[in-house]
C-alpha cells in the first residue's frame, strides 16, 4: 500500500487543524532512505566579498584625489570630462547606483537614531569623504565622482540661462528635501532619497515604470537645463553648497590676473559665474545693514513658524510608516478588515500581533514624528532665514569667480579663459 | 586700506565656518563611527515570519525576483503528494501542469525510492512568489521557504521587498551570515 493513500486522510485532518502558529512544524518524519540517497547541497551564494567594498571606498577615494588635482593644478577640463564618464561606467553602470555618497546621509541618521542599526565603515567613508573633499578643494565630488551627476553633465547641449531668483529660489528645495529625507530614515519609514533616486533605473536598466520616466524626463530637460536634478533636487548637494561655500582652496577660472574679458561669463551652464559687483551696488550696502539685521533677527521666528507648521502635520507624514498607516486604518475604516483583497489588513489579521500592540506601536512612532518635524520645520525656517539674510549680502568682487556654493567644477569655464599662466 | 580690511574679515569667517563644519563632521562621523560595524549589511528573509503574499515576486527591482524559493531537505518528507508541488483538492492523481502549484514549473520532481520523491527548486525558473512555500507550510513540513540569493540581489540601500513586507520579514542581517535558512536557523532568532 502506497504511504501516500495514508497520507491523503491524515492530511485533511491535519489541514483542519492548522493554525498561524503551527507552521514550520516537522508533520511527516524524515524518510529513512535505503538507497543510500543524499540530501543535495543548497547553494547559497555568498554576497559581494567585503573587501571589494572597501575597493569602492578606494576607487572613491582615487577619482576625489585626481579630480581635485585636475581642478587646482592640471586646470583641464579634457580631464574632468573622462573622470566623469569613467565615474558613470564604475559607479553608474557597473557598480549599478549602489553604494552612492547621495544616500547614505540616511543610513548616517538611522544608525544615530536607531539602537539596533549600525552602520558600516564603508557607508560612513562613502558620506564623510566628499565633504571633506568639499572643504578642502570645492565640489569635485560633483566634478566627476557622483554617477547622478555626470549622467546628467555628460547631456548637456544647449543649457539655457535660468532667471537668478527661479535659481535662487528653486535652490532651497534640496535643503526641504534633505531635512524630509533625514526625518524618514532618523524614524525607520523609508529612504526616500534612495526610492525617488531617478537615474538608478537608467543604471540597471529596469526599474518601475514612472522611475524610468522620472529619470528620461531628468536627462531630457538637462538637455536645455544643465544638471536639474543636482541644482534643484539632490539632497546631498546641499551639504556639499554649504561645505564648498568655505572650502579652503577652489577651482579658479584664470590662472593669473582677471582681465575682464567676459569671455567665461556665458561659458557656465550652471548660472554659477558671479560677475564682479557693480560700483552701484558697493554704495548701496550700507543702507541695507538695517533689512539684513531685520532678517537675521527673524530667523528664530521663522525656525519657530516651521516646526509648527510641520509637526502639526506629523500624523500625516507619519503615515508613511506602514504600522502608523495600518493603525489609521483600522480604526478609520474597521470595514477593511473584511476586505479579502487588502494584504496589510489580512496578513495582520493572522498574525499574532494585537491590535494594541500595533497602535503602540503606531503611537510610539508618531511621538517620534512629532519631535523630528519640530527639528525638520525648525531646520527648514533655518534655510529660509539664510536664504532671506542672503539677498542683502554683497561681496565685493573685481573680477569674474565662480560661485563657490553652486560651482561643480566641472572646468568648462577654464578652456574659456585667454590668460597664459 | 578699507579692502584689505573687508577681505581679511570674510577670510576669517570663511575659516571659522570652515573649522565648525570640520568639527561638525568629526562629530557626526565620531558618533556613527562609535556604533559602527566592519561587517556589511545585506537583506534577508526570515522565513518563520514570511507570511508567502507573493510581493517578493512583484516588488523586486530585479525581474524576475532575486527572491528564490530554496529547499531545507533534512526538513522535507518527501511525500509522494506533496502540498507544496500539487494544487490542493486537484481532479486526477497526475502531475500535469495545470495540477502544478508553480507557475513557472520550477519545481523538479525526482523519484527517489518507494515511496518517496526529492523535490528541487530550479533556480532559474523560480520567482519567488512563495505558492510552493504556502501550501509546504499548509499541508507538509515547511521545508520549502524563501530566501533572497545574493549573487543575484543589487543590495539596495533601502530593499524595495522590505518596504512592502506585510509581515515585516525581510531584514538586514550581516554580510558574514547572509542566509536564515530553515534547519540551521530557528524561529526564535537563534542559530542551532
Amino acid at each position: 500500500m502506497k504511504l501516500s493513500t495514508l497520507i491523503l486522510p491524515l492530511l485533511l485532518l491535519l489541514a483542519t487543524a492548522v493554525t498561524e502558529e503551527t507552521y514550520g512544524q516537522q508533520r511527516f518524519p524524515a524518510p529513512e532512505f535505503e538507497s543510500g540517497y543524499e540530501y543535495p547541497d543548497v547553494s547559497t551564494p555568498e554576497p559581494r566579498a567585503l573587501s571589494l567594498e572597501y575597493g569602492d571606498v578606494i576607487v572613491l577615494m582615487g577619482f576625489l584625489l585626481i579630480t581635485s588635482w585636475v581642478v587646482i593644478k592640471k586646470r583641464s577640463r579634457r580631464w574632468i570630462l573622462w573622470m566623469s564618464v569613467g565615474a558613470l561606467l564604475y559607479f553608474g553602470f557597473w557598480r549599478e547606483g549602489c553604494i552612492c555618497a547621495v544616500g547614505s546621509g540616511q543610513n548616517m541618521a538611522l544608525s544615530l537614531s536607531d539602537p539596533a542599526y549600525m552602520v558600516s565603515y564603508t557607508v560612513i567613508a562613502f558620506f564623510i569623504l566628499p565633504l571633506i573633499f568639499s572643504l578642502s578643494y570645492g565640489r569635485v565630488f560633483c566634478a566627476s565622482a557622483c554617477p547622478l551627476g555626470v549622467i546628467q553633465d555628460l547631456v548637456i547641449v544647449k543649457p539655457v540661462k535660468v532667471p537668478v531668483w527661479v535659481q535662487k529660489s528653486l535652490g532651497m528645495f534640496p535643503f526641504v528635501y534633505l531635512a524630509l529625507a533625514l526625518l524618514y530614515a532618523a524614524t525607520g519609514t523609508d529612504f526616500i532619497i534612495c526610492r525617488y533616486d531617478p537615474f538608478v533605473g537608467i543604471f540597471r536598466m529596469g526599474a518601475e515604470f514612472h522611475l524610468i520616466v522620472l529619470g528620461i524626463s531628468f536627462l531630457l530637460i538637462g538637455m536645455f537645463v544643465a544638471r536639474p536634478y543636482c541644482r534643484f533636487v539632490c539632497p546631498y548637494g546641499a551639504l556639499l553648497k554649504v561645505t564648498s561655500m568655505f572650502s579652503k582652496r577652489h577651482l579658479s577660472i584664470t590662472p593669473n590676473q582677471c582681465i575682464q574679458c567676459k569671455l567665461c561669463a556665458g561659458s557656465c551652464p550652471f548660472g554659477a559665474i558671479d560677475k564682479p559687483t557693480p560700483d552701484k551696488l558697493v554704495k548701496e550696502i550700507k543702507g541695507r545693514t538695517g533689512k539684513f539685521l531685520l532678517y537675521a533677527a527673524i530667523i528664530p521666528l521663522l525656525m519657530l513658524i516651521g516646526g509648527f507648521a510641520l509637526s502639526s502635520s506629523h500624523v500625516f507624514l507619519a503615515k508613511a510608516h506602514p504600522d502608523v498607516y495600518l493603525a489609521h486604518l483600522l480604526i478609520d475604516e474597521p470595514e477593511v478588515m473584511d476586505d479579502p483583497d487588502n494584504l496589510d489588513v489580512q496578513t495582520f489579521l493572522g498574525s499574532d500581533r494585537t491590535m494594541d500592540e500595533l497602535v503602540e506601536s503606531a503611537e510610539e512612532i508618531q511621538a517620534s514624528f512629532y519631535t523630528g518635524a519640530w527639528l525638520t520645520g525648525g531646520f527648514i525656517g533655518l534655510v529660509a532665514g539664510f536664504f532671506l539674510i542672503s539677498q542683502y549680502i554683497v561681496r565685493r568682487r573685481a573680477d569674474y569667480e565662480p560661485n563657490r556654493g553652486d560651482c561643480y567644477s566641472c572646468g568648462r569655464c577654464i578652456k574659456y579663459c585667454p590668460v597664459q599662466k | 586700506m578699507e579692502r584689505k580690511k573687508t577681505k581679511s574679515r570674510r577670510e576669517f569667517i570663511n575659516s571659522s565656518m570652515r573649522f565648525g563644519m570640520v568639527l561638525a563632521l568629526g562629530g557626526v562621523g565620531g558618533l556613527a563611527f562609535r556604533k559602527s560595524t566592519g561587517d556589511q549589511w545585506v537583506w534577508q528573509v526570515d522565513p518563520f515570519k514570511c507570511s508567502w503574499c507573493g510581493r517578493c515576486a512583484t516588488h523586486c527591482v530585479l525581474n524576475p525576483s532575486a527572491v528564490k524559493c530554496v529547499h531545507a531537505y533534512e526538513l522535507c518528507g518527501y511525500c509522494d503528494l506533496c502540498g507544496g508541488y500539487l494544487i490542493p483538492g486537484h481532479s486526477d492523481r497526475s502531475t500535469a501542469a495545470e495540477n502544478q502549484l508553480c507557475p513557472t514549473a520550477a519545481i523538479e520532481r525526482k523519484f527517489i525510492e518507494e515511496p518517496y520523491y526529492e523535490y528541487k527548486i530550479n533556480e532559474d525558473l523560480c520567482i519567488g512568489c512563495a505558492k510552493c512555500a504556502e501550501g509546504c507550510s499548509a499541508f507538509g513540513n515547511g521545508s520549502l521557504h524563501l530566501q533572497i540569493m545574493h549573487h543575484i540581489c543589487v543590495n539596495c540601500n533601502e530593499c524595495a521587498i522590505a518596504r512592502v513586507c506585510p509581515s515585516d520579514a525581510i531584514k538586514r542581517v550581516k554580510g558574514s551570515d547572509p542566509y536564515l535558512m530553515k534547519g540551521d536557523f530557528t524561529a526564535d532568532g537563534g542559530e542551532t
